[in-house]
C-alpha cells in the first residue's frame, strides 16, 4: 500500500513542481489531498495527466442553475462567470463573480471526487453486504458455518454485535444492530479505501466533515426520535435539587447541549483522526521530494527512513481505520442506549460507562 | 480553516448516496447475517443440550450394560454350572443304566450260554445213548450167544452206566 502511495504521489507532486518550479510545495500537495475537488486525479504519465473531470452543478441566487464538466474550468480557470477561489473561508471551491465585482458562493451540487467516493463505496458496501446476505438467504442455520470472506464478515458482525452493540444499547438492542452494524461497515470502509491511493479508491471520504456530519447526524437522529420518556424526562427535568432546575433551567440547559455536543463530537472525532493520519502519510511522503532536492547524500538514506515510515505509518492507519469505526459506533450504541433508560438505577451504570468511553 | 466548513452539496450527496445505501442494509442487509448467526448460535446450544443429554443416556446405558452383562455373567454362570450337574447325573444316570443293561445282557448271554450248554449236554448224552444202544445193539447181536458172556457184559455194561455217571 505505502509503494502504491509512493507511485501516486510523485504524480501529484510534479504538477505542482511545474507550477512552482524548483520548490515543493508540501501545504499545497497535503492539502490538495486531504481536500476535495472538482476532478479526480488519477496518474501522470510523462507529460501527460490522466484525470476523471467530475460533472459541476451550481445553483446561484443571481444566474440560476448551471451544468458543465470541470474540465472547462483547467484552461482559463474560470467558466460561466463561476472560479476556484484561493483564500477565506470558500477556499478551493467555485465563487461566482458577480457584474459589481462581488463574489458569492453558490448552492454547490457538484459530483465531487468526495461525492463521488462516497458513491463508488456505498456500491461496494452493498455489493459486500448482499454477497454475505445472500450466503445466508442460501443456507440453513443447521449448515455449518461459512468460511472464506463470509466468515470473514460474519466474524466481525458477530463481534460487534456481542461487543458493542449489546452491552451499550441493552435490551432491545436487535431493533439497533442493523442501522449500528451499517454505521461500522460504511466507516470501516470508506478509512480503508481512503489508505489505497489509486483510482477507484483514494478519495478522503471520511476525513471531509460534511461526511463525518452526516454520519453523526444518522445517530442524533436515531437517538433523539427514538428516545423514551424518560430520556425527555431527563433532560428536561433531571433528578437534582430544585435549586438546579427551578428559577434557572440550569441542568437542562446544560443538558439540552450535551444533546448537540454528542454528534458534534462524534463528527469531530472521526474527521480529526483520519485527517491526521492522511496529513503524516503524505507529509512523509513529501520528505522524500524536499531532500531529494538536497542531492543523493542526505536524499537517498532519507527516501528509505520515510518509506519504512510511511510502511508504519499505513500500517498504523489501518489500525486507525478499525479503532475510528469501533468507536463511532461504540458511542453511537451508547448514546442509543442511553436514549432508553428503564429505571434510574440502570441508568447510571449505563452513564458511568459513556463516561468512560469518552475519555478514550 | 476551509478544511472545516461542511460542504452542502457534500452532505446532500451523502444523504442521498447514505440513505440508500443505509435503507438497503438495514433492511435485507444485516438482518439477514444477524438473524442467522442468532440462530445458528441458538442450534449450536441445543445441539450442546442434546448432546450432553445423550452423553447422559449413554452413560445411563453403559450403566444398564454393565449390570446386564453382570446379570448375563451370574446366569451363564448358573446355567453352566447346572449343565454340569446335569450332565453329571446324565453320565451317571448313562452309566448306571449302561451298567444295568450290561448286567441283564450278561445274565442273558450266560443263561443262553447255559441252556444251550444243556442243550448240547443232553442233545449228546442222547447221542452217546442211542450209540451206545446201538453198540450195544451190535455187541449184543454178535456176543450174545453164551450166556456167561451175556451175564459177563450185562454187569460191565451196569458197571460202566455206574462209574459213567
Amino acid at each position: 500500500m505505502a509503494l502504491m502511495l509512493v507511485v501516486s504521489v510523485p504524480a501529484a507532486a510534479s504538477d505542482t513542481e511545474t507550477a512552482k518550479d524548483e520548490t515543493v510545495d508540501v501545504k499545497g500537495i497535503i492539502f490538495g489531498h486531504l481536500k476535495d475537488s472538482y476532478h479526480w486525479h488519477i496518474i501522470t504519465i510523462g507529460e501527460k495527466e490522466i484525470s476523471l473531470h467530475l460533472p459541476v452543478m451550481l445553483y446561484s441566487k443571481v444566474s440560476g442553475w448551471h451544468f458543465f464538466s470541470s474540465r472547462e474550468l483547467e484552461e482559463t480557470g474560470s467558466y460561466e462567470g463561476f472560479h476556484i477561489t484561493d483564500e477565506g473561508a470558500h477556499a478551493g471551491k467555485l465563487v461566482e463573480t458577480l457584474p459589481d465585482g462581488s463574489q458569492l458562493k453558490p448552492l454547490d451540487l457538484s459530483l465531487t471526487k468526495v461525492a463521488l467516493g462516497v458513491i463508488i463505496n456505498s456500491i461496494m458496501l452493498c455489493v459486500i453486504v448482499m454477497c454475505t446476505a445472500r450466503w445466508y438467504r442460501r443456507h440453513k442455520s443447521t449448515d455449518p458455518a461459512p468460511g472464506g470472506f463470509v466468515g470473514l464478515m460474519e466474524f466481525v458482525v458477530a463481534m460487534i454485535v456481542d461487543d458493542v452493540i449489546k452491552p451499550s444499547v441493552g435490551k432491545d438492542y436487535k431493533r439497533y444492530a442493523p442501522l449500528l452494524l451499517t454505521i461500522f461497515f460504511f466507516i470501516l470502509l470508506s478509512n480503508i479505501m481512503g489508505l489505497i491511493p489509486i483510482f477507484p479508491a483514494g478519495a478522503n471520504v471520511t476525513g471531509n466533515i460534511a461526511i463525518t456530519l452526516t454520519l453523526a447526524l444518522v445517530t442524533f437522529f436515531t437517538v433523539n426520535v427514538f428516545g423514551n420518556r424518560e430520556y425527555w424526562k431527563e433532560i428536561l427535568w433531571p433528578d437534582v435539587p430544585v435549586f438546579l432546575k427551578a428559577p434557572i433551567p440550569l441542568l437542562p440547559f446544560i443538558e439540552i447541549i450535551g444533546i448537540f455536543t454528542k454528534p458534534f463530537a462524534l463528527t469531530v472525532r472521526l474527521f480529526a483522526n483520519i485527517t491526521a493520519g492522511h496529513a503524516i502519510i503524505l507529509s512523509l511522503t513529501c520528505v522524500i521530494f524536499i531532500t531529494a532536492k538536497m542531492g543523493p547524500v542526505i536524499g537517498a538514506p532519507m527516501t528509505v527512513l520515510s518509506v519504512f515510515f510511511m510502511i508504519f505509518m499505513n500500517l498504523l492507519e489501518l489500525l486507525v481505520a478499525y479503532i475510528q469505526a469501533y468507536v463511532f459506533t461504540m458511542l453511537s450504541a451508547v448514546f442509543i442506549g442511553l436514549s432508553r433508560p428503564e429505571e434510574h438505577h440502570a441508568k447510571e451504570k449505563v452513564k458511568v460507562n459513556d463516561e468512560n468511553t469518552l475519555t478514550t | 480553516m476551509d478544511l472545516l466548513i461542511p460542504e452542502v452539496g457534500t452532505i446532500i450527496w451523502m444523504l442521498i448516496a447514505a440513505g440508500i445505501v443505509f435503507f438497503i442494509l438495514v433492511k435485507w442487509g444485516f438482518p439477514m447475517i444477524t438473524r442467522m448467526v442468532d440462530e445458528r448460535d441458538e442450534y449450536i446450544d441445543k445441539s450442546l443440550l442434546a448432546a450432553k443429554e445423550a452423553n447422559e443416556r449413554l452413560a445411563g446405558i453403559q450403566n444398564e450394560c454393565d449390570e446386564l452383562l453382570k446379570e448375563t455373567r451370574a446366569e451363564k454362570a448358573r446355567i453352566l454350572k447346572e449343565a454340569t450337574d446335569r450332565r453329571d447325573e446324565i453320565i451317571a444316570e448313562a452309566e448306571a443304566r449302561a451298567k444295568e443293561s450290561g448286567e441283564k445282557l450278561i445274565a442273558d448271554a450266560r443263561e443262553q450260554i447255559r441252556l444251550e450248554k444243556e442243550e448240547a449236554l443232553r442233545s449228546m448224552r442222547r447221542q452217546v445213548a442211542e450209540l451206545s444202544v446201538q453198540v450195544a445193539e451190535r455187541v449184543v447181536l454178535k456176543e450174545l450167544s453164551t450166556d456167561e458172556d451175556q451175564l459177563l457184559l450185562i454187569d460191565r455194561m451196569i458197571d460202566d452206566v455206574k462209574t459213567g455217571k
